[in-house]
């Protein structure tokens, strides 16, 4: 036999599958460029004319309007630009402390709803089902014109120790003033934080060992506790606190919680925490009941079952469906526009777009902010998830 | 690719609406057989919805003159209600054929925001709305103060200015509709609303007991407010300004929508070539010769909607001041029928 008569025959290099998917694949990239190209063009050339201003330069002109809250310095001199950076704070700040919160109550809701005290279990059930089937818009409204209109004026506020004061403009706390030698009481803490990591890893290792236990926990809050306060006391107490003071109209001084933000973080964890809990039971039930059994006879209390044995095989089931109830959170804060809380929506897709007319920027500005915000949350949570995968060998 | 992803779906938004204008508006409308027309969401006196859906105001009646200028029947338009956030950008896309919604004439909003005001139907000035218990009779008093405002308007800018000018602080609060200001005021969120004093006086009106609350004397700005078209339609641009014209002009001259018959009859050569009677001024805007009758006729002359909606024939009372005929001591003033 010949070498010749083993080759297959070569089919034409149409009929080549491989040839086949990239002239597919080009011609889809071409399209999409070419449908991409003709719509910049014609917003382009339609801006043109209608004669309506495009690109950025807008931001860095002055913007001339106050906005309610900012976590950094701004007046109505600051630019567009810093608008923007305001508001941005502004959503991440409710929608970080929305996912805190929303994990916490989820997690004791969704662990109440399997407790083996009916009465417990079922008003976590009450919870859920109340707060999951009314829209998020409605329980907005609710927290902010229902609840937090009824307080009382600011002349009549609510009087906390006259250190804090609430009224129908928000909570008002007194702000610490940080005096020269606090930062001796920072770098306390963080040697507290570094000694309870190594106590941590020393104890593990140990209890790896000899299966001596060590109470890592007591220890370790002991630590994190004790030594700033040591330090605070040593250093001669550096910190003062700035009272809020009834002056005028208002509360001056201190720190001020708006009722615009307290409904909005009230709606949102509340909301989402209910569907939490729900993935939290679910989480929890897909581990088999075997393993508690086990973790039982195996003399750990029912606790240390729940947090050893339970929740991190549970997690693996969690932390996917988790991803996207932070990723709903983050999304539905742009409800703030509604009651006037002042985030991206609102001020920079609302007021901004408005003041300067320049819809396009703004928006494209704004939805790239959100892609990136969930990109960022999902691959954090990508990371973490696997880490708690389980590793097979 | 994802910031493409992003710049392709916005656009697609723009393209879908520029397709919409891509002929001049006039024919589009002429083709539609209504006139799409954007209001307020509710402001007495300017436009306002009463229960059964009939708008009313003197912003709807803008909108009215013009449907009985191409179609001689004022009742060829659609409203749409928009909030102070949505307004412009309803108009750039095409959602609306026309803004008639309380709208402050300003140079950005002519220039870089691509659009045109054609006249000023009121001449008005923002001013603060408080509470009688808080014993404030001038708006110096209001250091300190949380002020409710509308996202969206010239009110914001005003404000801050007038403050950062007076060396003084206030809190604000941005609302994106005038009635949850004016809760947040009845309910004590904020100390002041501000807003243009018309509004003031039509929010008033509105809350619960109006009597407990007083508009200070101060007016902070100039708000000449009007009609807004696209920029770059020329002809529906014309036909926008002189709707209003032929109202001011009307009062000028005497003619209302109860005599308008009877003035046809008249000797003045104003008056003739204002119904379309001798010569064809009418012809010119490429509409039907008597158009500026049918006008007069179904909507009225500016005195008798500014009456009927805002004066003495209204609810709010308020006086024709700036708003008066050129003549009798005021702005509203016509350029001749020629």
């Amino acid at each position: 036999m010949t070498e010749s008569a083993l080759t297959p025959i070569k089919p034409p290099f149409w009929n080549n599958p491989r040839t086949r998917a990239i002239a597919f694949q080009v011609i889809a990239l071409i399209v999409t460029v070419a449908v991409g190209l003709y719509i910049f063009d014609n917003t382009q050339h339609n801006l043109r004319r209608l004669g309506i201003a495009s690109g950025f330069g807008f931001l860095s002109s002055p913007s001339g309007f106050d906005i309610l809250q900012s976590l950094i310095p701004y007046s109505a001199t600051s630019s567009y630009g810093r608008v923007f950076w305001v508001a941005l704070l502004n959503t991440l700040l409710v929608s970080a402390l929305g996912i805190v919160l929303a994990t916490l109550i989820g997690f004791v809701i969704g662990i109440a709803r399997l407790s083996k005290n009916w009465l417990i279990s079922r008003l976590a059930l009450l919870y859920i089902e109340i707060f999951r089937n009314i829209p998020l818009l409605l329980q907005i409204f609710f927290w902010y014109f229902a609840v937090l209109r009824a307080m009382p004026a600011p002349r009549q506020s609510l009087n906390l120790g006259d250190a804090a004061f609430l009224n129908i403009r928000g909570l008002y706390l007194p702000a610490p003033q940080f005096q020269p030698g606090f930062s001796w009481v920072l770098a306390a803490l963080g040697v507290a934080i570094a000694l309870a990591w190594g106590l941590a890893r020393w104890a593990r290792r140990r209890q790896m060992a000899t299966g001596q236990q060590f109470p890592t926990l007591s220890a370790s809050l002991a630590l994190l506790a004790g030594l700033p306060v040591l330090t605070y006391w040593l250093v001669g107490s550096p910190l003062a606190w700035e009272y809020p003071e009834l002056q005028g109209f208002n509360f001056r001084g201190g720190w001020v919680v708006v009722p615009e933000m307290a409904s909005l973080l009230l709606a949102l964890s509340i909301y989402t925490a209910a569907f939490i809990a729900e993935i939290v039971r679910a989480g929890i039930q897909a581990v088999s009941h075997g393993q508690t059994e086990a973790s039982l006879s195996l003399g750990l209390d029912p606790g240390q079952t729940l947090r050893l044995i339970i929740l991190p095989q549970a997690l693996r089931v969690i932390i996917p469906p988790l991803t996207n109830q932070y990723l709903n959170l983050t999304k539905n804060s742009s409800l703030a526009a509604a009651i006037g809380y002042p985030d991206l929506v609102s001020s920079f897709a609302g007021t901004v777009l408005n003041q300067t007319g320049q819809a396009i920027e703004c928006i494209a500005i704004t939805m790239a902010v959100y892609l990136t915000i969930s990109l960022l949350i999902s691959l954090l949570m990508n990371w973490y998830n696997r880490r708690v995968a389980l590793v097979e060998r | 690719m994802k910031r493409f992803k992003i710049f392709a779906v916005t656009s697609v938004f723009l393209l879908a609406a520029s397709n919409v204008h891509a002929g001049a508006t006039l024919d589009t409308i002429k083709k539609n057989g209504f006139i799409k027309c954007g209001v307020s969401d509710g402001l007495p006196g300017f436009s306002f919805a009463d229960e059964k859906g009939n708008y009313s105001g003197i912003d709807v009646d803008v909108c009215r003159a013009a449907a009985a200028a191409v179609f001689g029947d004022a009742t060829k338009v659609k409203f749409t209600p928009l909030t102070a956030k949505e307004r412009f950008t309803a108009l750039q896309s095409g959602e609306i054929d026309l803004l008639s919604r309380n709208t402050t004439w300003t140079s950005s909003r002519d220039s870089a925001q691509g659009m045109n005001f054609t006249g000023v139907t009121y001449y008005d000035g923002q001013g603060f709305l408080v509470n009688k218990k808080l014993g404030v009779s001038s708006a110096k008093q209001l250091d300190g103060a949380t002020i409710c405002i509308n996202a969206g308007t010239t009110h914001e800018l005003n404000l801050s200015d007038y403050f950062r000018a007076n060396k003084t602080k206030f809190t604000p609060l941005t609302y994106e509709k005038s009635d949850e200001s004016a809760k947040s005021l009845e309910a004590g969120r904020c100390d002041v609303l501000t807003s243009d004093q018309s509004q003031l006086y039509a929010q008033r009106i509105k809350l619960a007991k109006p009597d407990d609350y007083v508009v200070l004397p101060e007016v902070i700005s100039k708000e000449p407010l009007g009609p807004v078209v696209r920029h770059g339609d020329d002809d529906w641009f014309d036909i926008v300004k002189w709707a209003l014209y032929t109202m001011v002009n009307a009062e000028e001259l005497g003619v209302n929508s109860k005599n308008v018959e009877e003035m046809k009859k008249s000797t003045n050569p104003d008056i003739k070539r204002l119904l379309g009677v001798e010569g064809d001024k009418g012809k010119d805007f490429g509409l039907a010769n008597d158009w500026m009758a049918a006008v007069i006729k179904q909507v009225g002359n500016y005195g008798e909607i500014f009456d009927r909606n805002v004066g003495a024939g209204s609810p709010l009372k308020i006086q024709r001041g700036l708003n008066a005929l050129w003549n009798q001591g005021g702005l509203q003033y016509a350029p001749p029928l020629r």
